[in-house]
């Protein structure tokens, strides 16, 4: 008889409808995510093929606002926040503090039907016409002028943001609450201490971004006009406190990412990682000062000169944590014995990316640079560096790296490398075009744009051709991995951590005994106390 | 530190991967004597109980900043139109607010005395009675603003097409309806779905599931109940009775 784990303890449909398996939800959350995340693929591909030429020739202006828009609120809000926590986090979590479920199990199933709610939300005002305000929902447009379903596109926002708070909520109890016997704060795997982080902006921001929807859709339903100038309400109120939210989210799709690559990076150098404690406050620093910094979107909206002056201020300092980790873990790899595995590729192709987006970041929190910079091509291709080339590059590379965990399967490592040079190539020759050409001065959100910038973005969509390849790729190979490939055993990769100490796939309720921690979980160099501070 | 779970010193030397000979089931059986609500993935009783407390003070968190967009927006707005608010305060009945201050404030006192009779196994008559009191209260304070808000609905002080205003600040005194509408509505959403909960716990107070060793969700209810009741004490001074400090 086969050993029973997660996956076959339990069959048909309603055994996985109705789990309260932390590693079941987490591949709920897997697929629908997936089928968001090409859904928002497929918008992105709309807008790069209008974008081939100068004139808007596919689709009409209205078209092309409502793809932008799409593009952004179901990767956003559906794909990015909940992409790592809600898939590895979650599944990883308990298993990586030795317990057996996340504290609220139903809760954490709550969190999956909240997000599908949301989803299909989002789905109606997306098939029923879509959405044209951009996924920013910038008032008075979204409240007064916007003739399209901001409503039912607001409420799915709305809805799915109290699945990120469940989330949170169940993570920061978790980690407070269920560690195994001997496993001290600091002795938590880092991929831990970045959930930890995250869980924080996660239950702080996404009320507000929550009240401030709901507003929107009560002024449009009930003419309440709290942010309408007609009515003496105020629209840069509506810009503050959706950024107050929205700049710490995406501290949320990064943070996590970060933590991955913090596991990845010691993996597969064979190293402790260098400044675990620094790498591990870093995260609550990112946490707590991305809360403070959200000044910054409005630079140019009529927000006072020294308003602006304190805003760039915290926006240079928030870059200081992101880079003592990228020095961190540059310096876990020197001297290391490295193995360029798939998973470590991607982590290779996190620092560059990452470093660029981060760099790239400072020039516009500069606030004389961003007058030039705002709103042109060259903010889209910054955060697109931070949120495809960082926190997709960690969700891909974790996924690689977990995968065997995950399923008990190993995927073909010749195919997983190809698609993350694929990933890697396609992604630079999409959004490096886009740096010239906003510093040239092409506005974003348009649908046609003069000549002289064809070749940019003619380069931009044939990058994305590319990236598209290395996206479509590693589903196939999982899926065919699930079916065909090899067993894996407990620990492919040599890797420590509580995680690999129990089989592929795990038992349903982890391990079979209550591990005990008596040193750092992820001690590659035997000699000393890692991380004791 | 963890104070749910027991500190070790010792290494477990053991193979982790190699399933122990007892589990061919789908279910693995514990063999000591545990409580009947003990769930599955908590080790003790007492980690169970700071999980569900912790659980529902970091909800309240939320809600706390859920409630804090909305008082932000009172705060820019009663800023940029200090003499506006306080004129459109005037109409909101000071009296009914009062009545339901003390009415909030004495539910909550119920409420305390509902969690001390679980916690002190009580016989479920005097649980159920304290939380029926509690509800009572409850359903008063929204009985009291359905008054109200019948009154605003016929002096037509509702935001929107119908909204009159005779004063000096028709924008502003607007803007204040809005917000009371927004603040005080949410208010009394979070009231109703106290009263669900409170329904439930009465439920499972009457069917003898609460006593000292097990009152969690009578504890954890009441701390959603204390929560909204905090909300009104600050509501009622910023919208009934910022009028009265602005005319003195």
């Amino acid at each position: 008889m086969e050993t029973l784990n997660y996956i076959n303890n339990g069959q048909g449909l309603a055994s996985w409808l109705l789990t309260k398996d932390h590693k079941r939800i987490a591949l709920l959350y897997l697929a629908s995510i997936t089928f968001f995340f090409f859904l928002g693929g497929l918008f992105a591909f709309m807008i790069r093929v209008e974008l081939l030429t100068p004139a808007g020739d596919v689709m009409t202006a209205d078209t092309y606002n409502k793809m932008f828009t799409m593009h952004g609120v179901v990767m956003v809000f559906f794909f990015l926040i909940p992409s790592i926590p809600a898939v590895l986090g979650n599944f990883l979590i308990p298993i990586m503090i030795g317990a057996k479920d996340l504290a609220f199990p139903r809760i954490n199933l709550l969190s999956w039907y909240i997000y599908v709610l949301g989803g299909l939300f989002t789905l109606t005002a997306a098939l029923s016409g879509g959405v044209d305000t951009g996924w920013t929902f910038y008032t008075p447009y979204s409240t007064a002028a916007a003739n399209s379903h901001v409503i039912t596109a607001a409420l799915g926002v709305f809805i799915t943001g109290f699945s990120s708070i469940l989330t949170g909520l169940n993570f920061i109890v978790t980690v407070h609450r269920m560690r195994a016997p001997g496993l001290t704060w600091f002795r938590l795997p880092l991929f831990v201490w970045a959930h930890y982080a995250t869980s924080l902006i996660m239950i702080l921001g996404t009320p507000v971004i929550a009240i401030t929807v709901l507003l929107v859709a009560a002024e449009r339903m009930l003419h309440m006009g709290i942010f309408d100038p007609a009515l003496g309400g105020d629209p840069v109120l509506f810009q503050h406190l959706f950024w107050f939210y929205s700049h710490p989210a995406v501290y949320i799709m990064i943070l996590p990412a970060m933590g991955v690559i913090s596991e990845i990076v010691q993996a597969f150098s064979r190293k402790n990682i260098f400044g675990y404690s620094f790498i591990a406050f870093s995260s609550l620093a990112i946490a707590i000062i991305g809360f403070l910094v959200w000044g910054h979107h409005i630079f140019v909206a009529g927000q006072s000169v020294y308003a602006g002056m304190i805003f760039s201020f915290l926006s240079f300092v928030v870059a200081i944590p992101s880079a003592i980790k990228v020095f961190n873990w540059t310096a876990t790899i020197y001297k290391g014995s490295v193995r360029l595995d798939s998973p470590m590729l991607y982590a290779f192709g996190f620092l560059g990316l990452f470093t660029i987006g981060g760099l790239t970041g400072l020039f516009l929190a500069a606030m004389g640079l961003d007058i030039h910079m705002h709103d042109t091509y060259f903010v889209v291709a910054h955060f697109h560096y931070i949120m495809v080339g960082g926190a997709i590059m960690g969700y891909l590379g974790g996924l690689h790296y977990w995968w065997p965990k995950i399923t008990g399967r190993l995927y073909p490592e010749g195919w997983a490398k190809f698609a993350a040079l694929m990933v890697f190539v396609g992604f630079n020759l999409t959004f490096f075009p886009q740096f010239v050409a906003g510093y040239l001065g092409m506005p974003r959100r348009y649908h046609a744009y003069p000549d002289e910038f064809q070749v940019l973005n003619v380069a931009s969509t044939l990058g994305a051709s590319v990236l598209s390849v290395g996206y479509v790729l590693p589903m196939v190979y999982f899926l065919w991995s699930i079916f065909a490939g090899e067993k894996s055993p407990a620990d492919p990769w040599g890797a420590k951590g509580l995680e690999w100490e129990t089989p592929s796939p795990p038992p349903t309720e982890n391990f079979y005994v209550t591990p005990i921690v008596t040193h750092g979980t992820h001690q590659y160099a035997p000699s000393k106390e890692v991380g004791i501070v | 530190m963890s104070k749910g779970r027991a500190q070790a010193d010792e290494y477990y030397p053991g193979p982790v991967h190699q399933p122990p000979v007892h589990i061919a089931g789908t279910h693995v059986e514990h063999t000591h004597g545990h409580h009947p609500k003990l769930q599955h993935h908590f080790d003790t009783m007492a980690q169970q109980i700071e999980a569900s407390t912790l659980g529902m003070w970091v909800f309240l968190v939320t809600e706390i900043m859920f409630f804090g967009g909305l008082f932000m927006c009172y705060l820019v707005y009663r800023t940029a139109s200090p003499e506006g608010f306080a004129e459109a305060s005037h109409h909101l009945n000071v009296t009914w607010g009062a009545v339901n201050t003390i009415v909030l404030i004495v539910s909550s006192l119920t409420m305390a005395l509902g969690v001390r009779a679980a916690q002190t196994s009580a016989p479920p008559k005097t649980q159920v009675a304290w939380i029926v009191a509690t509800m009572a209260l409850g359903a008063a304070f929204l009985g009291v603003k359905a008054i109200e808000y019948t009154d605003k609905f016929t002096h037509h002080l509702v935001p929107g097409p119908y909204f009159k205003w005779e004063g000096k600040h028709p924008a502003a005194a607007e803007m204040f309806y809005s917000l009371y509408f927004c603040m005080t509505g949410l208010h009394a959403l979070h009231m109703v779905i106290g009263l669900g909960i409170m329904m439930v716990i009465g439920i499972m107070a009457w069917r003898r599931q609460f006593d000292a060793d097990y009152y969690t969700p009578v504890e954890v209810s009441g701390l959603y109940w204390h929560f909204v009741d905090i909300v009104w004490i600050f509501l009622f001074p910023l919208l009934y009775l910022i009028g009265g400090h602005f005319t003195e």
